[in-house]
């Protein structure tokens, strides 16, 4: 068999399609994070927790209303970012005016609370989300068995980031959003009504979150706690790839599953730590990430 | 003269204050139930496993004054034997009971023994427990790695299943599990052909599994608990590694894992345990008052394991009037126990509680009448034979 570093190559690439994978998934939150930070300069850390939300709606939806996963993959995302409407509206947007530390404290808490709620009725060890029968079974691409549901992820997961890329660097909305993040104030006295801007946009990172955790539903079990790992890892990505760079987040997520990928094959007990032993690098190196540029 | 009086009021307080120690200290008896509240194993132990130490207290009845206090050790273990030392020192704890996970056992055992605290454990594995690290004051109830691999190891050695890959959790309990099962299955004439250590926690399973299908072995070992288990095998159904001819076997799973995979996962494994609720009139019972206190679930062998080990303790302590650690464990040693956890039980001097184990196959669907009714019973495993026998017990205790 042919080998690559010392590992047989069918293994290799099959490690990094996986890789891949995993890093369109980091980039799916990863980009609602650094919208979030982008546009209202909230550190977010309810993100996990809304991502569990999400997740935990789809398997609510099945279970007591019978409602599939392609509806839910729609509707899920909709009450995810409802919740997020309601929570900007009535508590978040009153602590723009402080320090960031009091906003990340806010959504720490408000994580805290909503996963304590869910482990109080439905326990840690999670609810069993099987995939549509569609999407079951597998690919055998000679170098790996491919699961159906897996290929969906990835692509599911970039066209949304794609998509979202465009709505904010090309449409004539995101060039508002922009503006409004550098002179909020110029940009209300040309008519634009700009706190409806920030709570629309909060509204659709947190759905982003919820989105993913529909995706993620049929893979990891549904539990409260899931998104608790997940969140530290994702922050880390958003910090590599420069607080609020939504391009840098995409690609820092994609990067970033790929190495940690590799690294579970050739040192696999480092493989929760790789991440942050980068972060740190880059921080060191450059300060304002990968992709970030210096903010006053 | 003044000297010799003050002499003897020392004595004779000395003397009173030894013989008020060999009676229940503070006059109350003080449970700690020292577990995962808030992780991965918080199902398995957590609150169920104090609800089952109350319906033990509730049960005993008897004129002991017992109180229960619970806390979170966050499988951390600087946690949990910070937690125990407060409890022992401040707040009068005389028995810390269940302590899943076994770096944060491994840590209170020291905090235990050093006060002279009785520690029953339910929830952890580790056999070191009952070799090395053992202790005077210690009784290792419910289960550990060597009956896991004793049970589920041999049954799926013998079944055909003679090469193994192993996807091991990364600290002191998934390396022990892993090392029993190899001997078990290398003694049983079968090979292990590698092994690939995930940290604790692990959401993706993917690239691990990957190793394990490329390695060829008919057996993939997962030497790891709770949530790793599950998503582990949620994941490796997916990636098509059960249909493609290799056989998973789940060396430590809880009936609480299995209702998290939902039988149409799960259905089809073999598993190990010290307790199935549906086995005999006495453990419905049980099961039924527990399943009363807790929304419907039933209880897992940790929540039996705790129930059985408080009951057993307060007869203990009643009979000898005394709630030290070393002095209420030897009592216990020398009583059998027989409830609806064990038959004919009894602790060894190194600490292990010996009892029957259970060799089980999680149902199909079609056969299932409903949830929590999950396990066929393949065989019952004696107590003999499902623990690591005395003489090869590397206990101090046992050795000297």
């Amino acid at each position: 068999m042919q080998e690559l570093l010392g590992i047989p190559a069918p293994l290799l690439f099959g490690q990094l399609l996986i890789g891949l994978i995993n890093g369109a998934f980091y980039a799916l939150l990863s980009l609602g994070l650094a919208v979030i930070f982008g546009v209202l300069n909230v550190i977010n850390f309810a993100h996990g927790a809304l991502y569990m939300l999400g997740a935990f709606m789809a398997w609510l939806l099945l279970t007591y209303l019978g409602i599939g996963y392609w509806p839910a993959l729609i509707l899920s995302p909709l009450i995810v970012g409802a919740a997020g409407i309601v929570i900007e509206r009535t508590m978040l947007s009153r602590l723009y005016e402080l320090d960031h530390l009091y906003g990340l404290l806010f959504t720490f808490g408000l994580a805290l609370i909503i996963e304590g709620t869910f482990i109080n009725f439905y326990g840690v060890s999670g609810q069993p989300y099987a995939p549509p029968k569609m999407l079951t079974g597998g690919y055998n691409l000679g170098f790996m068995f491919l699961p159906t549901y897996r290929a969906w992820v990835i692509v599911a997961s970039l066209l949304v980031c794609f998509g979202t890329w465009l709505l904010i660097e090309r449409t004539r909305l995101g060039s508002y959003l922009r503006a409004a993040v550098e002179r909020p104030d110029l940009v209300r006295a040309f008519g634009i009504n700009v706190p409806l801007m920030m709570t629309l946009t909060y509204g659709f990172a947190v759905a982003l979150a919820g989105f993913a955790g529909v995706l993620a539903a049929p893979i990891y079990t549904v539990s409260p706690i899931m998104g608790q790992n997940l969140i530290i890892v994702v922050f880390a990505i958003v910090v590599i790839g420069g607080l609020g760079s939504i391009l840098g987040s995409i690609v820092t997520g994609l990067g970033i599953g790929l190495i940690e990928g590799l690294t579970r094959t050739f040192y696999p007990e480092a493989s929760s730590t790789v991440i942050f032993v980068i972060m740190a690098i880059v921080l060191i190196i450059r300060p304002h990430g990968l992709f970030g540029r210096s903010r006053e | 003269m003044r000297l010799m009086k003050l002499a003897m009021a020392t004595t004779a307080i000395m003397v009173l204050g030894t013989t008020a120690q060999a009676e229940i200290s503070d006059g109350v008896v003080k449970i700690g139930v020292l577990n995962d509240r808030s992780g991965l194993y918080a199902d398995l132990s957590g609150e169920g496993s104090v609800v089952a130490a109350r319906m033990a207290v509730e049960d005993f009845g008897g004129d002991l004054k017992v109180e229960v206090l619970s806390a979170d050790h966050q499988n951390k273990p600087d946690v949990g034997s910070s937690v125990a030392r407060q409890w022992i020192d401040q707040d009068g704890v005389d028995v810390i009971v269940d302590v899943p996970t076994s770096s944060v056992a491994l840590a209170v055992q020291q905090v235990t023994a050093d006060t002279d605290t009785a520690f029953l454990n339910s929830g952890a594995a580790t056999t070191a427990l009952t070799n090395a690290q053992c202790a005077p004051t210690f009784v290792h109830w419910t289960y550990d790695t060597y009956a896991l691999s004793v049970g589920t190891g041999k049954a799926v050695v013998e079944g055909g299943g003679d090469t193994w890959f192993f996807l091991t959790a990364d600290y002191a309990f998934g390396h022990q599990l892993q090392a029993d099962t190899a001997a078990v299955v290398e003694a049983n004439g079968g090979t292990v052909v590698g092994s690939v250590n995930h940290p604790l926690s692990t959401t993706d399973f993917s690239s691990f599994l990957l190793q394990a299908q490329a390695s060829g072995a008919k057996v993939i070992g997962l030497a790891n608990a709770g949530g790793d288990t599950t998503n582990a095998i949620k994941q490796a159904n997916s990636f098509g590694i059960v249909q493609s001819g290799q056989q998973l076997a789940a060396l430590l799973g809880f009936i609480t894992d299995v209702h998290a995979l939902g039988l149409d996962v799960a259905q089809g494994l073999t598993l190990t345990t010290g307790f199935y609720w549906d086995r005999d009139d006495a453990s419905r019972e049980f099961a039924e008052r527990f399943a009363e206190k807790m929304n419907g679930q039933k209880p897992t062998m940790v929540h039996a394991g705790v129930y059985s080990a408080v009951a057993h303790y307060l007869k203990a302590v009643a009979e000898i009037d005394d709630d030290g650690g070393k002095a209420a464990v030897d009592q216990m040693k020398t009583m059998p126990i027989n409830d609806f956890f064990a038959a004919d039980g009894k602790i060894r001097p190194d600490g292990r509680m010996v009892h029957d184990m259970y060799l089980v196959k999680v149902k199909t669907p079609d056969e299932s009448k409903g949830p929590w009714d999950y396990y066929d019973i393949l065989a019952t495993i004696p107590g003999d034979e499902a623990f690591q026998p005395l003489d090869k017990s590397t206990c101090p205790l046992v050795t000297n």
